[in-house]
């Protein structure tokens, strides 16, 4: 663990007097010419760039009525100011959304309002000078595009909007951030943000076949590029890697195969997740989401399936139809896209899957909404079936679940604290704070109902808490993929009755 | 950046991992442990050089699970899981010890 002291948790969640610049320094590496070039952007900070800056402000509030209306309609009232993890987790007041966003508004202001391009001073606005830039290269790097603040604002002002489009201005002018430039470039060349090969997927996908062959005693297959079968499922390359996202993985398929269901996953669009979203890139955002069309189409699928994912299923909810759609190839009576749990659910509520709750009495479970899927989707037929649907598939697979506050969860969830494109080793400073409120909410539970674990269904939200847990003293195992526990309960076949 | 290894000096990128994969040199690994006051064991070896192969064939570096069930097989059932190898790379086995081994870091959502 590297040496970074987490703030410490008390009785219940505070709001912590403001500490002026304290956050200041924090801020993600720079890319490097060639990876700036990789994605298509300039290596580095253009000649003129403070207008190019200008202009491309200009253009995207032309081109979006709605971060038009953002950088407008702000009154102050100040209801998002205490609404932000990382204000919470910093002190410092430029976290607080609004302040976050009259970083993007004062420039704006000044060239594109007449208050702002006569009066400046008088309305805060100012000019596009080098400070100003790195100002918005430290702190929209603080914002992990929950839309918390969003969610509480009365005029319904989204911070993520706001911080997407300062990145995509950034990358304009040479000034991008490494870590999500790094992770495009291996998706459009390699098919997945991890740059994992073909024949390595190949190969990890047999051995998690003879891993559940070995504890089940049953042939479950995880088949890549198979034609001609009747789903596709697009998961974050993180469930081929880590822990505990291959749980869920694992857990995915032990599901397809109780349900018979034919299924494949695809070396070509071998990853759910699109940063394309993060970096406010609508060019990488259609490129991204491009491979999984491509893909279903060769493949000659029926369904495409998300795995566990937050800002994937975001873009695959939200997004999918308008930008790689239509979608009329795929059989229309099933949900475009679905969401695994959707799926699950759906055959928990036939009584089609048979569960032995009592494999997972180690533990006692809550449950992380991601915010992606709290505030920017939907699940099944009814609303708050985001909330509903996830924890219906953990309460099937355990005995014990208990929530968490009810203003820490469904659409006020706090951010895991690593979203957004934060989620790299030189913010974990940020991290670690960000995700205190969290954190808060969690040993919360823990002391009231003896609460275990937390189970969550996004591969950010997973590698985040594993990494930040042991900061606060919880175990890093502490989380959980949801389809992990489902995995353990799961009985498949006469073997496992 | 860069480290300095039997008065050679090698290009490494921000967060201390090889610009160049192959300037990899026992040595080389042997000076990154020390920077993180770790000393390189046998079982140490064992991951880095695993790692190391499973890169030469497949061009990443290997799955969490399927290192750990690497390492089981080679150090016994008991060092097979990630705790172990925790306790070996306190950083996180994926990127420490991969760094230690000259591979390039893993990204994404890991």
């Amino acid at each position: 663990m590297a040496d970074i002291e987490a703030p410490v948790l008390g009785e219940y969640q505070i709001i912590p007097k403001i500490k002026l610049g304290t956050m200041a320094g924090s801020m993600p590496y720079i890319a490097k010419p060639d990876i700036q070039a990789g994605v298509g952007f300039p290596k580095e900070l253009v000649p003129d760039w403070e207008n190019v800056a200008v202009k491309k402000l200009g253009e995207m509030v032309s081109e979006s009525r709605a971060l038009q209306v953002f950088l407008d309609s702000c009154v102050k009232c100040g209801a998002c100011t205490d609404k932000c993890h990382y204000y919470l987790g910093t002190s410092d007041p430029k976290n607080m959304p609004v302040a976050r966003q009259d970083l993007l508004r004062s420039v704006y202001r000044r060239y594109y309002t007449f208050a702002g391009k006569h009066f400046p001073k008088l309305v805060g606005a100012r000019d596009m000078t080098k400070d100003v830039l790195d100002e918005w290269y430290n702190y929209f790097h603080q914002c992990s595009q929950c839309r918390r603040c969003s969610v509480f604002c009365p005029y319904g002002i989204d911070t993520a909007e706001i911080s997407m489009a300062a990145r995509e201005i950034m990358d304009t002018v040479g000034q991008g951030q490494k870590y999500c430039n790094e992770v495009l470039i291996k998706l459009h060349s390699i098919g997945n943000n991890l740059g994992l090969p073909g024949p390595a997927l190949a190969n990890t996908l047999e051995g998690l076949e003879e891993d559940v062959k070995d504890d089940t005693g049953v042939d479950v297959k995880y088949p890549v590029d198979v034609k001609g079968a009747e789903v596709l499922l697009v998961t974050p390359s993180a469930d081929f890697f880590a822990e505990p996202h291959v749980d869920g993985l694992i857990g995915y398929g032990k599901v397809f195969h109780a349900a018979g269901t034919s299924w494949t996953l695809s070396s070509h669009a071998s990853e759910a997740g699109n940063f394309g979203m993060f970096i406010g890139s609508n060019k990488d955002l259609h490129k991204v989401a491009r491979r999984i069309r491509e893909a279903a189409l060769e493949l000659g699928v029926k369904r495409i399936i998300v795995g566990e994912c937050g800002h994937a299923w975001r873009v695959a909810y939200s997004f999918w139809n308008s930008i790689i759609g239509p979608f009329d190839f795929l059989d229309q009576r099933y949900p475009i896209p679905q969401h695994i749990c959707e799926f699950t659910y759906d055959l928990i509520q036939r009584k089609a899957l048979k569960f032995d709750k009592s494999a997972n009495d180690d533990k006692v479970v809550t449950f992380h909404d991601s915010c992606n899927v709290a505030r920017a989707s939907r699940m099944g037929n009814m609303p708050g079936g985001q909330f509903i649907i996830p924890r219906a598939v953990v309460r099937a697979s355990v005995n014990k679940f208990f929530d968490m506050a009810p203003e820490t969860i469904y659409e006020s969830t706090y951010c895991c604290g690593g979203g957004g494109g934060l989620l790299t080793d030189e913010l974990l400073d940020l991290r670690i704070k960000g995700t205190a409120p969290r954190m808060q909410a969690f040993k919360e539970v823990v002391e009231e109902h003896g609460v275990t674990h937390i189970a969550a269904i996004c591969a950010i939200c997973k590698a985040q808490f594993t990494k930040v847990l042991p900061y606060y003293k919880f175990p890093m195992d502490t989380i959980q993929s949801v389809h992990g526990l489902v995995s353990k309960a799961i009985r498949l076949g006469a073997v496992n009755e | 950046m860069s480290i300095t290894v039997a008065g050679k000096t090698i290009e490494t990128d921000e967060e201390g991992y090889l610009a160049n994969r192959t300037d990899w040199s026992e040595e080389v690994a042997k000076e990154m442990a020390k920077a993180d006051n770790c000393d390189l064991s046998q079982n140490h070896w064992e991951v880095l050089n695993f790692l190391r192969e499973y890169y030469d064939e497949y061009q990443i570096a290997p799955a969490v699970r399927v290192l750990t069930k690497a390492i089981g097989k080679k150090l016994g059932p008991d060092k097979g899981n990630s705790k172990y190898l925790y306790e070996l790379f306190p950083y996180g086995p994926a990127k420490q010890a991969c760094k230690y081994a000259g591979l390039p870091k893993p990204t994404g959502c890991v």
